[in-house]
């Protein structure tokens, strides 16, 4: 029997309230997600249960209780004050997937500081404009991380301590740098934890738009009560279960679902700190045996392309139910994963904005392979007409996937840009970006976005991100960034450019502008391709028409190109 | 230098080795690793298409074939005697 039951008897008698009970959260009383995924498992008598089950290159391993969690958490939280960390700061991590990053943030929650963990394949403008967005005070990273921070601390003066977690003292600590040996600190018994309440920031995580710099989404530690449900009810977390969220917690699933759902629900959570391999992968489910897996659209298609022959050199039996998150699942993959795994993906749909699974697959619930599901109970979503933002009337009409705001994970803003915040919302609705359109059982199917943010692998590329960076390249005059198809990861950036004179297109050139972008924002934001051209499509006002090129690569219809520049 | 093992070598050295302290040889795991992202095996590519006038097809050039110096130089080298 699932946690969920029957869908609709969910929906017709859901109350937020179910989450509040479990949790033992009374409303207008105090609510520490830190505490709440250490020191409550502990208390539920769970405190030798296997919190963690890491595994890093060349097999090493590393186990954590949640015992060890509670104990790790309040050392590194004290450490944090000890160096004048105070409530309220932004603490960024920025770290591969080593334990210290998950404990890292759960420290940073039981202090009551605000965690912002980062891709740390970011480069260093990335990480510039997003700490200095936020006024970063802290940040916690590794020795391999930490050159990109030294490159950008002298633009960053509110940047008081850099923690690094594996220092070997081979080389002199520098300018506010200090260490923090978490397995070997002196453990704190009793820690102080942070009296947080509902609306207390808890996690700030970067997203991109079209227009503009990466936008902070401001999440509160409330968020756990739907964070907390959807891992039961749609993960179907049991009590047995071994886990594994593949996602990075530089992004929002690793977070919400990495860390926090995993830990609120008493899970032991597998982790993976290697490069994506199907080999390496399927090795690590067979020998952690683990239940509950949550990956992404674009590794089950890599894992797809590894082919089925190699499945069946492992024995994955123990999987008992598999879900998806990132962008759609395609119908191909989940009838795959059932012939090969004998289990279907549950695709499920949310967004960094959202905090939590909004449209969902839950168990029990036929499955529509290619569809996204229905509304997790609680949630009231639609399809808006584009131009009214009144809800479509009838299935099939597509327009904008739409939420009446309240549940508890939603964002409570962006930070310092309230103003962008407030656009979010039309007629009472708060307006996700993405198209879908409803079927005549009201499951929804997913479109597209409605502007041109690109979704790679299943993390969103701001056009203007990449088109900024681009022109800082000494080669390029102009430039324009759109989608362009891939089949594993759904979309690739692609860049259009008019090179400055002195400069011949070549392949060395291309070369050289992808690695510029690689490492000034990120691998996800390089191009894949770079087209050479003599001019760009533009409005007669001047304004590049990238809607132009991206109807080009995707083989659609330019439409009206009445206010294109003449020649 | 003009040995092909050096030359792909040094190239992921400067990079994609974020730790200027880590030691890479030619059997190092680059994919499997995580010094090579999916995302950046693309730029990888293109270095040895550019480099070694080749063209590698995209079924050949797999995360497995590109995991080390060593797997990848025998791709290259493969795709070089078809061109002769």
């Amino acid at each position: 029997m699932s946690n969920i039951g029957s869908y609709e008897e969910r929906v017709k008698n859901f109350e937020w309230s179910i989450a509040e009970k479990e949790l033992g959260y009374e409303p207008g009383g105090d609510i520490n997600i830190g505490w709440y995924c250490t020191d409550r498992i502990c208390q539920m008598g769970k405190a030798s249960k296997m919190a963690i089950l890491w595994e890093g290159l060349g097999g090493v391993e590393k186990k954590y209780t949640y015992n060890d969690l509670r104990l790790r958490t309040n050392t590194m939280a004290s450490f944090l004050i000890g160096l004048g960390v105070n409530q309220g700061d932004r603490v960024c991590l920025f770290m591969d997937k080593v334990p210290e990053l998950y404990i890292g943030v759960l420290s940073v929650l039981k202090m009551g500081a605000v965690a912002q963990p980062l891709f740390s394949a970011f480069g260093d403008e990335s990480l510039f404009i997003r700490l200095e967005n936020a006024g970063t005070s802290a940040i916690i990273t590794q020795r391999k991380h930490v050159g990109k921070v030294r490159q950008i601390l002298d633009k960053l003066p509110g940047l008081k301590n850099i923690i690094i977690i594996d220092h070997d003292g081979k080389k002199e600590l520098k300018e506010r740098e200090t260490v923090f040996a978490m397995d070997s600190a002196v453990q704190v018994e009793h820690f102080d934890v942070a009296k947080t309440k509902a609306e207390s920031p808890s996690v700030l995580h970067y997203t991109s738009g079209t227009t503009g710099q990466p936008k902070g989404v401001k999440h509160v530690h409330y968020s756990l009560i739907s964070q907390y449900l959807t891992t039961k009810w749609v993960l179907d977390m049991q009590e047995d279960d071994i886990y594994w969220c593949t996602a990075d917690p530089g992004w929002v699933t690793g977070t919400s679902y990495g860390i926090i759902g995993g830990f609120a629900t008493g899970a032991t959570n597998c982790i993976l700190d290697t490069g994506f391999s199907a080999e390496s992968w399927y090795r690590f489910i067979q020998k952690y045996k683990v239940t509950m897996w949550y990956s992404a659209p674009t590794a089950i298609r890599s894992l797809m392309k590894a082919g089925d022959e190699l499945v069946k050199q492992f024995d994955l039996s123990s999987l008992r139910h598999l879900a998806s998150v990132g962008e759609p699942l395609n119908a191909e993959a989940v009838i795959w994963s059932e012939k090969v795994f004998g289990k279907a993906f549950h695709d499920t749909y949310w967004q960094t904005e959202t905090g939590s699974m909004m449209i969902v697959n839950v168990p029990g619930l036929k499955i529509k392979p290619g569809s996204m599901g229905k509304p997790f109970p609680g949630i009231t979503a639609t399809v808006l007409d584009e131009n009214t933002y009144e809800p479509v009337s009838g299935p099939n009409k597509p327009g904008l996937i739409a939420f009446r705001p309240g549940w508890p994970a939603m964002m409570r803003t962006y930070w310092n840009n309230e103003e962008t915040y407030q656009k979010k919302f039309k007629n009472g609705w708060y307006l996700s970006g993405d198209k879908a359109f409803l079927d005549q059982d009201n499951y929804f199917w997913f479109i597209g976005r409605d502007d041109d943010v690109i979704n790679t692998g299943g993390h969103l590329v701001s056009p203007f991100e990449v088109e900024s960076a681009l022109l800082e390249h000494e080669a390029v005059a102009e430039s324009a960034v759109v989608a362009k198809p891939d089949e594993v990861n759904m979309e690739v950036v692609k860049a259009f450019v008019v090179l400055n004179e002195g400069f011949e297109p070549g392949d060395m050139l291309e070369l050289q502008i992808m690695n510029f972008i690689r490492k000034k924002l990120s691998p996800l934001a390089m191009p894949q391709e770079i087209e050479y051209l003599d001019k760009l499509p533009k409005t007669r006002s001047g304004k590049i028409m990238r809607r132009l090129l991206h109807a080009k690569e995707w083989g659609h219809d330019i439409g009206d190109v009445s206010t294109l520049e003449d020649d | 230098m003009n040995n092909m093992k050096d030359i792909v070598l040094k190239y992921v050295i400067d990079e994609y080795l974020d730790d200027p302290d880590e030691e890479l040889t030619y059997d190092s795991p680059l994919i499997s690793g995580g010094i090579v992202d999916s995302f950046s095996m693309v730029s990888l590519k293109r270095f040895l298409e550019a480099t070694y006038k080749i063209s590698l097809p995209d079924d050949r050039a797999t995360p497995e074939a590109f995991d080390t110096v060593n797997s990848i130089v025998t791709l290259v080298e493969e795709f070089i005697s078809k061109k002769s």
